[in-house]
């Protein structure tokens, strides 16, 4: 087996009599920045959601670090692994999520440590401390006592990718996080992205924002009608889309070279 | 009519009343708790996705919703020792009371649970939860936190509903006040202090969820 960190192989994913994945095949490396765009309905959120089996899938394989992800094979037969198999594995990756998905009853700092203490089985102190590295990096320390109400979409997005990056993940899977933030507030949490990306982060992302993607990425994967399009290098996918249907959805998308 | 109130006798007697509603207070918090496990589970039964835990909390608080509660009552304590079921008349209360209660709170938690934002549970699970556990630390808190007031409502009511035990001759609050009564004919007395009493007791316990409320309320 190759050495990818993540492995995506002929990936189907049906929701009741629609196929949303057709096949997807996708390789990402230690390192690397995906970004996946492409209209809406095209499958891009469900991709993501197969890759942490927040999405149970039909056909095909997820594989990180070699290891598969959600289903074993028995006699030729998949067979989905055990709920407890399946936690660990989720914790193999990082999630933040359009919606933020703080839990509301906690504070920034709780929000970070809950994972960490309960999942990670860390001390309460050594917790605080990665806690406070993350919420520092994110630019939230000086808010780690806030509850989520009591801060910006912005400030909770920032807060979301520090819990789910402190709990060291290989792979970070960010879907849509600057869709719900009003525009002033975008740049906040891109920064923190370009930030991690920069620094090595591993990163699948979906996105709307075509420059950021443009800036940021190793690769970008353009998705049309649950399959892979194309793919390439942002340089070419942006500039020199091969497919009419890239080039019409570039070309109606707010990105300028 | 010249009817002279006097209560010397409801006071002389006051001490069996306190203790009939310490003993309602008691059953009333046992069957809560209780109930409240119950109700928990059968919300979470409710609220799956598989059809036989559904159909079979479903079925039970629909049974339990449209019975009423004195034949529930009365159901437990003459018709299960039928069945070979031994209670003594306190226990048979406190079984009634929270097979009852639990139906009630299922209804809440259930409303609860559906209210929460589907992605909470998820970031749970994205961190690595298992079910159980994003359950335990994520969504019942959240959940228990929304649906507070609607809990107290129920809380009082249930409080309430211990008056009913008088008809098993469970000595609460209301059997006492029904002995009083008989017994020295002070019938305006007897009825205004117990009522007096209830109303007390079930402002004190409104007053108390209300500060466990603004205790675990989320900061806004
Ligand atoms: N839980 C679900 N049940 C049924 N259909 C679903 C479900 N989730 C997604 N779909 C359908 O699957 C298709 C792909 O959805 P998906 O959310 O992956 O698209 P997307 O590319 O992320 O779109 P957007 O840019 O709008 O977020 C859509 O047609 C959607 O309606
Ligand atoms: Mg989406």
């Amino acid at each position: 087996m190759a050495e990818h960190l993540l492995v995506i192989e002929n990936l189907h994913k049906t929701f009741g009599a629609t196929e949303v994945l057709r096949g997807v095949d996708l390789n990402v490396d230690s390192g690397d920045v995906v970004s996946i765009i492409g209209s809406s309905g095209s499958g891009k959120t469900t991709l993501l959601r197969c890759v942490n089996m927040l999405e149970d899938y039909h056909e095909g394989r997820v594989l990180i670090d070699g290891e598969e992800i959600g289903y074993t094979r028995h006699d030729g037969k998949r067979v989905r692994l055990p709920n407890s198999t399946i936690a660990r594995q989720r914790a193999l990756t990082g999630m933040a999520f359009q919606t933020f998905n703080l839990f509301p009853h906690l504070t920034a700092l709780k929000n970070v440590t809950l994972g960490l203490v309960k999942v990670r089985g860390l001390a309460k102190d050594e917790a605080v401390g990665i806690a406070r590295r993350w919420l520092d990096r994110v630019g939230m320390l000086d808010r780690q006592d806030h509850y989520p109400s009591q801060l910006s979409g912005g400030q909770q997005q920032r807060v979301a990718i520090a819990r789910a990056i402190a709990m060291n993940p290989k792979l970070m899977l960010f879907d849509e996080v600057t869709s719900a933030l009003d525009p002033e507030l975008v740049n906040e949490v891109l920064n923190v992205i370009r930030d991690l990306a920069r620094d090595g982060m591993t990163m699948l992302l979906v996105t709307h924002e075509m420059r950021f993607a443009y800036d940021v990425s190793t690769t970008v994967i353009f998705m049309h009608e649950g399959r892979i399009h194309e793919a390439g290098p942002p340089s070419e996918v942006f500039i020199r889309p091969r497919t009419p249907r890239l080039a019409e959805f570039i070309q109606n998308s707010s990105f300028r070279a | 009519m010249g009817y002279q109130l006097n209560f010397d006798a409801v006071w002389r007697n006051f001490d069996l009343l306190l203790s009939g509603l310490g003993l309602g207070l008691a059953l009333a918090v046992v069957s809560i708790f209780l109930g409240s496990l119950i109700g928990l589970v059968a919300a979470f039964a409710m609220v799956s996705k598989n059809r036989l835990w559904r159909g079979l909390a479903v079925g039970y608080v629909t049974a339990i919703r449209n019975t009423p509660i004195l034949v529930l009552i009365f159901f437990t304590f003459f018709a299960l020792p039928q069945f070979g079921v031994r209670f003594d008349k306190i226990e048979s209360f406190v079984f009634t009371l929270t097979v009852y209660a639990g139906a009630y709170l299922t209804e809440v938690f259930r409303g609860g649970l559906m209210a929460l934002p589907r992605g909470l549970r998820e970031a749970g699970l994205a961190l690595g939860m298992t079910e159980w556990r994003a359950n335990l630390w994520v969504v019942i808190p959240v959940m228990i936190r929304n649906v507070l007031p609607a809990l107290s409502n129920n809380f009082i009511s249930l409080f309430k509903d211990t008056s009913l035990a008088a008809a098993i001759a469970v000595p609460e609050l209301t059997f006492y006040a029904r002995q009083i009564n008989v017994n020295t004919f002070r019938v305006i007395e007897t009825w205004m202090v117990a009522s007096l009493m209830y109303v007390a007791a079930c402002y004190l316990i409104a007053a108390a969820l209300r500060r466990l409320e603004r205790r675990l309320a989320i900061p806004r």
